[in-house]
């Protein structure tokens, strides 16, 4: 059943149109087993429609591949057995209670004693004392960790999480990400979707996706490294006015705030330093060339993106 | 939350019975919702219940205590027995008895009684003799409905009066002129042939609401996705999500046969167990035709307008409002197509004729079909992507 190779999701060439509009274009990955994929892109840019793809939900139009080893148009059933799928929005049944919840999902995957399952991971989550309340009366953070325990209660190969943590304290985002680190160091695989910069820098790998289509992927190194960015960090006084200044100068590509400070990048360096050249020399400036953020990355992909996609 | 201090205690998949542990994991989260909309059941219970006092009190086309008045000219043994007989029937309450033709015309006129009955000097004389007197009848006719079906009755209660207490040996023919209609009993109590219906229309619009809206429910609360994601297959969200509401269906039976005999006093002259046994088939066909319903449409407020789409046709062509004889051939082709037809044809003649299996194959067999055919539509319209 496996894909024997150490590969969990290999799928080529995916395409998926609603009413004539390309959704998903051509898209091509590769997810290591054992890895945590971080699934990176704005909205509408069809990560959602990727994922129900790949666990059997939506038909692609055309393009190939296995998940777990299992072809993904003709076994979705199989599939279906050994993955977890978190959706972006909570679809647990408002109206069940906790571990009537966890309940029903253990005996619709059949497990021998679906009542001890369910009390277990109870346990695990952390839910003792709250498995009679209704699931649609947690808080969000709670119901994201409840809608994580139902997921891996089959003791799935693969989990596919749909923007996990949209919405919920810093807190409990941390704890969600303890949790997922400790399920990928038990073998599991998991596909993650995300906005956040600091999700993204917590995965083995990413790839970011606008449009439908797939721009970059690797380990935030390496997607750092290929976007062949420069930035300079400028501290100092009248930020405002050096930002408005240099925004669309030659060479220039990117003019962002963080802070007290400012980041100029741009693509081609020596355009880029003859632009900032006259600015370098003011006093109470101090300019620093530092390496791009992945922000920095991902914000030039998507303006780059739209250029050529829109 | 630390996964790493408490990992997983594994617990083992067996693929043995899939089919019934899919189909009783959703059955048992089905009734645990049931149980939690509270406003639901409260349906469950107050449809049946109101309907029935509605249709069986409220609406009534065949009057109760009609204010009435007699004009006694003469006060002769004969005279006396209609009069009690007339009181029996519970139609008439004798509120005035008067001598005097003007005071009878006045409280006509005054609306303090709908009714009157003029027994004429001589009556019982006449007829004894065979001369066919006519006992004279006057009423209020404000209201046709009430007069004409008190009228329509008056002829009958008379007679079995006439039978009981004076005659020996058959009339040869009614002894004096009255119209009135063949009835099948002396009351004509209209309850008898509406509870039973109403068995039948309250089971078809419950089954079919509750049905209708549960598949579309899952969609609009986002849970189709996370359902669809999982190994259940759609014969098994079908049979989880139907078996809960046999059971509630059941018990709406039996709550309106109940009402029905011990308030209405409806005859139950055939066997339960058939009734049952043909009440839960009939049951199960609505829930089937609500469940495709269910996976026609985009949301639950369509699912109300088909739901209501069907019910209607169901009301009007199945023979419960109208008689099924008396419609044109195209419009009794239709009302074969409908469960309730069928339905109606079965629990009359279970609770009213006491008909055995026998006489009801065709009906059970038409119910059955039907029922397979709706699962059969459904079943194959159960979307299991969200392409």
């Amino acid at each position: 059943m496996s894909g024997g190779n150490g590969i969990a999701i290999d799928v080529k060439g995916l395409t998926k149109s609603f009413g004539g509009r390309e959704v998903v274009h051509d898209l091509s990955m590769q997810v290591r087993r054992g890895s945590i994929y971080g699934f990176l892109g704005p909205n509408g840019s069809g990560k959602t429609t990727t994922i129900r793809i790949l666990c059997g939900l939506l038909t692609p139009d055309s393009g190939e591949g296995t998940c777990l080893g299992y072809d993904i148009r003709r076994d979705a059933e199989k599939i279906k057995r050994q993955v977890g799928y978190m959706t972006q929005r909570f679809s647990l049944y408002q109206d069940l209670s906790v571990r009537e919840n966890l309940e029903f999902v253990a005996r619709l995957y059949g497990l021998t004693d679906a009542r001890g399952a369910a009390r277990d991971m109870i346990k695990r989550l952390g839910l003792s004392g709250r498995e009679e309340q209704l699931a649609g009366e947690l808080s969000g953070g709670w119901k994201q960790r409840l809608a994580l325990g139902a997921c891996t209660l089959p003791n799935p190969q693969l989990l596919l999480l749909d923007e996990p943590t949209a919405g919920v304290d810093p807190k409990a985002r941390r704890d969600f990400w303890n949790e997922i680190h400790a399920l990928a160091a038990d073998g599991l695989t998991v596909l993650v979707s995300t906005h956040y910069m600091d999700e993204a820098e917590r995965c083995h790998e990413i790839a970011y996706i606008a449009y439908g289509h797939l721009l970059t992927h690797g380990t935030v190194e390496q997607v750092i490294a290929k976007s062949a960015l420069t930035t300079y960090t400028v501290t100092g006084e009248d930020l405002n006015e050096i930002a408005a200044a240099l925004t669309g100068k030659p060479g220039i590509d990117m003019v962002a705030p963080f802070g007290t400070s400012l980041h100029v990048s741009g693509r081609d360096v020596a355009a880029l330093e003859a632009s900032i050249g006259p600015w370098r020399e003011r006093s109470g400036l101090h300019w620093q060339k530092s390496s791009p953020s992945l922000e920095d990355v991902f914000i030039e992909l998507m303006s780059r993106s739209k250029d050529n996609f829109q | 939350m630390s996964a790493v201090d408490h990992p997983a205690p594994a617990h083992e998949i067996r693929e043995r019975f899939g089919f019934w542990k899919r189909s009783y994991a959703m059955l048992v989260k089905e009734f645990i919702q049931l149980r939690r909309d509270r406003v639901s059941f409260a349906m469950i219970v107050m449809l049946p219940v109101m309907q029935l006092m509605l249709f069986g009190y409220a609406i009534n086309t065949t009057p109760r205590n009609l204010p009435s008045a007699v004009l006694l000219q003469e006060d002769s043994d004969l005279a006396r027995s209609i009069l009690k007989a007339l009181e029996n029937t519970a139609y008439f309450r004798f509120l005035y008895e008067v001598h005097d033709v003007d005071d009878f015309d006045n409280l006509l006129k005054s609306g303090k009684v709908l009714f009157g009955v003029e027994i004429p000097r001589g009556f019982e004389r006449a007829v004894r003799r065979g001369d066919r007197p006519a006992l004279l009848v006057a009423a209020d006719a404000t209201d046709p409905v009430a007069a004409s079906s008190a009228i329509g009755s008056l002829g009958m209660v008379v007679q079995t009066a006439l039978k009981h207490d004076l005659y020996i040996g058959d009339p040869p023919e009614m002894p004096f002129e009255i119209r009135a209609h063949a009835r099948y009993n002396p009351a004509a109590a209209s309850s008898l042939n509406i509870v039973p219906g109403l068995v039948g229309t309250i089971l078809t619009m419950t089954m079919l609401i509750f049905t209708a809206l549960s598949v579309t429910r899952e969609v609009e609360r986002g849970t189709m996705e996370s359902l669809l994601s999982m190994p259940i297959k759609p014969v098994e969200v079908m049979f989880g999500k139907i078996v809960p509401y046999v059971l509630v269906g059941f018990l709406q039976a039996f709550l309106i046969i109940g009402i029905g005999v011990g308030l209405f006093g409806v005859p139950l002259l055939g066997n339960l167990f058939l009734l049952a046994l043909l009440s839960t088939l009939f049951i199960t066909t609505n829930l089937s035709i609500g469940y495709t319903i269910s996976t026609l449409v985009q949301n639950q407020l369509q699912a109300m307008q088909m739901s209501m789409m069907f019910f209607l046709p169901s009301i009007l062509l199945s023979g419960f409002m109208f008689p099924f004889a008396g419609m044109p051939a195209w419009a009794q082709y239709l009302g074969e197509g409908l469960p309730l037809t069928h339905y109606l044809r079965i629990v009359r003649a279970i609770m009213l004729k006491g008909a055995t299996m026998q006489n009801l194959r065709f009906d059970t067999l038409a119910l059955a079909a039907l029922m397979l055919l709706a699962m059969t539509i459904a079943v194959t319209r159960f979307r299991r992507t969200l392409d």
